[in-house]
């Protein structure tokens, strides 16, 4: 792999006496969408969560764009600009409108002015469907639509990767649809997505490869044909088995 | 002279402290009489009103609500000063123990009733329907459905208010009470020495310090979740 | 009655000490104007660092609070206006009321405020810095807004504490509502001086109970 824009080598992460991931190496090129599947408990949040040092691994080595995050004298501020992350929670400012909660950042990280904040950040609610709604708060917005504010709020700093931890796991089923459409149309747009999900069916269509994690190492990765039809380890053949009987 | 003990010398002077050591805790008693008083006092106080209260009798509670706004408006040192030095003109001279106790008491019963009022209307309305619906009296339901559940409510709260309450005592000095900090201000005065005063200090703390760090351990284990 | 007016509401002793009260009111008014501030700027440190992790910061901080909480606000006032002067230092009454409300309704303010900022959900922060907000930004544009909002209600209440204990100073001779009052009630021998204060600390800090009151009621109707 030529240049991958995230190189996660070796990472290791300890909870006090939990060895949640044990020597993970992840290489991600630009515009893939790489989904990470697994049991509960197999550190895939953690590694996510490792790529932007929302959690701080232990051991390890983790290259995004060009940007060593690990490296105590990277401004892990800017770098964060360049990686968007959805949570499963969405974990929105209620005190703020959809709008408040896109410009937030950009006014004071990006140093844009107001004006030119709420410009960008109206254009980014329209992309996800929401444009309509930028002066409501999350209160008044349904599941599906403060997920997708959140994914406005992390689009609209232009990132080069974005991390998606179970963004559709909180959702009423009926919502979850609108959230997968606009994950679907920001892979064309050429986006490079690393998504954390327990949804199989998006995989299939619209993932270029799949990992399986279990017990914080990667089991197996391949292209989602290859995991789902044939599994080559017998516990990614489990949880495939497991998953499909539902 | 070095500067560490002319310090020690002027705070902490072992002759004046040994010589006022029997006063300080003469008044230490009367600061726990005094706290004593107060909480037993203001606390049944607050309860008997908040009881009242839910009788729902209109007259009677815009009465209570009256109460007991006047006395969580007034500062404790006006109500003490009000009683102490008011209260002669209509032949009435209660002394400044008394005073000190029956001012702060009204102030912790005006309090009390606000989060005891609180705990017993925050008990979700199914609670009492359900009690009555099996046929239990009003006194019945009040004493064996709702109050056990308010009064785990009530506890954060109530030990923090009583616990400012009671600090109180010291505003007795006012009126004369010879409380830990009367006692500790006349023997300073006496000796040109503020000796006595550190002793009065460190006997507010050792009295104070476990009481408010038990209201800490308190609050945890019975925490109010908004 | 008559002579119930006569002692405690004597309209000729209201009219002749008025102005002394007035004065009284008008320091009472910029005292607590003084501490209030002052209070929830100390208050705001330690809440910000009680939200410091490190335990080595915490139990000392929790100490403090807790020492502070303990000592009566009286013998903390009559410790540095009494007792400073042996140590050749002599602060005026104002000052030592203005250090001793620091020190002690900044621990009552910050308890408020660190519960405060502990009611706000981690994933708040969380989001935040995943947008590139530094902790500091974090803290001040989403959980700070959050924790006050949260805890509104106790702030309130205990504004409405610091105003009354403004009372205090009258013990430090600081010219303030009660103290302008007993000095009227000494000169007259009569006790309406001390009635008319009290009647205006209702009026001033009423509307305020009431306040706390309809915002208390409408948190429990919320649940």
């Amino acid at each position: 792999m030529s240049n991958p824009i995230v190189d996660a080598r070796g990472v290791h992460k300890h909870f006090g006496a939990l060895h949640v991931l044990r020597g993970v190496d992840l290489r991600v090129t630009e515009r893939e969408l790489v989904f990470v599947i697994g049991p509960s408990g197999s550190g895939k949040s953690t590694l996510l969560r490792c790529l932007n040092r929302l959690e701080e691994p232990s051991a390890g080595r983790v290259v995004v764009d060009g940007i060593d995050m690990l490296d105590p004298r990277t401004d892990i501020n800017h770098a964060r600009q360049r990686i968007g992350m959805v949570f499963q929670s969405f974990n929105l400012y209620p005190h703020m409108t959809a709008l408040g909660n896109v410009t937030l950042a950009l006014r004071k990280v990006a140093g844009k002015s107001r004006a030119a904040a709420e410009a960008l950040g109206q254009a980014a609610l329209e992309r996800v469907g929401l444009g309509d709604r930028a002066g409501h708060t999350p209160g008044q917005l349904s599941g599906g639509q403060q997920q997708r504010v959140a994914i406005a709020r992390a689009i609209a700093l232009e990132p080069r990767v974005m991390l998606f931890d179970e963004p559709t796991s909180a959702l009423d089923p009926e919502l979850v649809g609108s959230v997968l459409e606009v994950m679907r149309s920001l892979r064309e747009s050429g986006m490079t997505m690393i998504v954390v999900s327990h949804e199989m069916g998006f995989a299939r269509n619209a993932a270029d490869r799949v990992v399986f994690m279990d017990e914080g190492a990667i089991v197996e990765e391949g292209p989602p044909t290859a995991i789902f039809e044939h599994p080559a380890h017998e516990r990614t053949r489990t949880f495939i088995g497991q998953i499909q009987r539902h | 002279m070095s500067n560490w003990d002319r310090f020690t010398d002027t705070f902490f002077n072992a002759r004046v402290m040994l010589k006022y050591l029997p006063d300080i805790l003469s008044g230490v008693v009367v600061t726990i009489e005094l706290a004593l008083l107060i909480v037993v006092t203001g606390i049944a106080a607050g309860l008997a009103l908040a009881l009242l209260r839910s009788l729902a009798i209109r007259p009677l509670n815009w009465l209570i609500i009256f109460t007991v706004d006047v006395f969580r408006s007034l500062p404790p040192l006006v109500v003490i000063v009000l009683i102490y030095f008011g209260l002669p003109s209509v032949d009435l001279s209660p002394s400044g123990f008394v005073s000190t106790w029956l001012s702060l008491a009204l102030v912790l019963m005006a309090f009390s009733e606000e989060i005891f009022w609180a705990g017993i209307t925050s008990v979700a309305k199914g609670q009492w329907e359900a009690a009555r619906s099996t046929g239990l009296s009003f006194g019945q339901t009040l004493m064996s459905v709702v109050l056990p559940q308010a009064f785990r409510l009530t506890i954060p709260p109530l030990t923090n208010r009583t616990i400012a309450i009671t600090k109180g005592t010291a505003l007795g000095t006012v009126v004369a009470v010879t409380e830990i900090l009367g006692q500790a201000s006349s023997a300073m005065s006496n000796s040109y020495n503020p000796s006595p005063l550190m002793m009065g200090a460190a006997a507010y703390l050792v009295l104070f310090f476990p009481v408010v760090v038990a209201a800490r351990w308190v609050e945890t284990k019975f925490a109010w979740k908004r | 009655m008559e002579a119930l007016i006569q002692t405690f509401l004597n309209p000729e002793i209201i009219a002749a000490s008025w102005p002394i009260v007035m004065a009284g009111l008008r320091n009472t008014v910029l005292l607590s104007l003084l501490v209030v501030p002052l209070g929830l700027f100390g208050g705001l440190i330690l809440a910000l660092l009680a939200s410091v992790k490190n335990p080595a910061v915490r139990w000392p901080l929790m100490a403090w609070v807790d020492f502070f909480r303990a000592f009566p606000p009286l013998v903390l006032l009559i410790l540095l206006f009494a007792g400073l002067p042996f140590a050749g230092l002599e602060l005026g009454g104002f000052v030592c009321v203005a250090i001793a409300f620091f020190l002690n309704t900044g621990a009552y303010y910050g308890e408020i405020l660190r519960a405060g900022i502990d009611s706000v959900p981690a994933g708040q922060v969380e989001a935040a810095r995943s947008t590139g907000l530094s902790g500091l930004q974090a803290m001040a544009y989403v959980v700070l807004p959050q924790a006050v909002r949260n805890v509104l209600p106790d702030l309130l209440s205990n504004t409405l504490e610091v105003v009354k204990l403004t009372s205090l100073g009258s013990v430090v001779a600081v010219p303030e509502l009660l103290y302008q009052a007993r000095q009227a009630q000494s000169i007259t021998y009569n006790p309406t001086p001390i009635v008319v204060a009290a009647i205006i600390y209702f009026l001033m800090l009423w509307p305020v109970v009431r306040l706390l009151s309809r915002l208390e009621n409408r948190a429990l109707a919320g649940r």
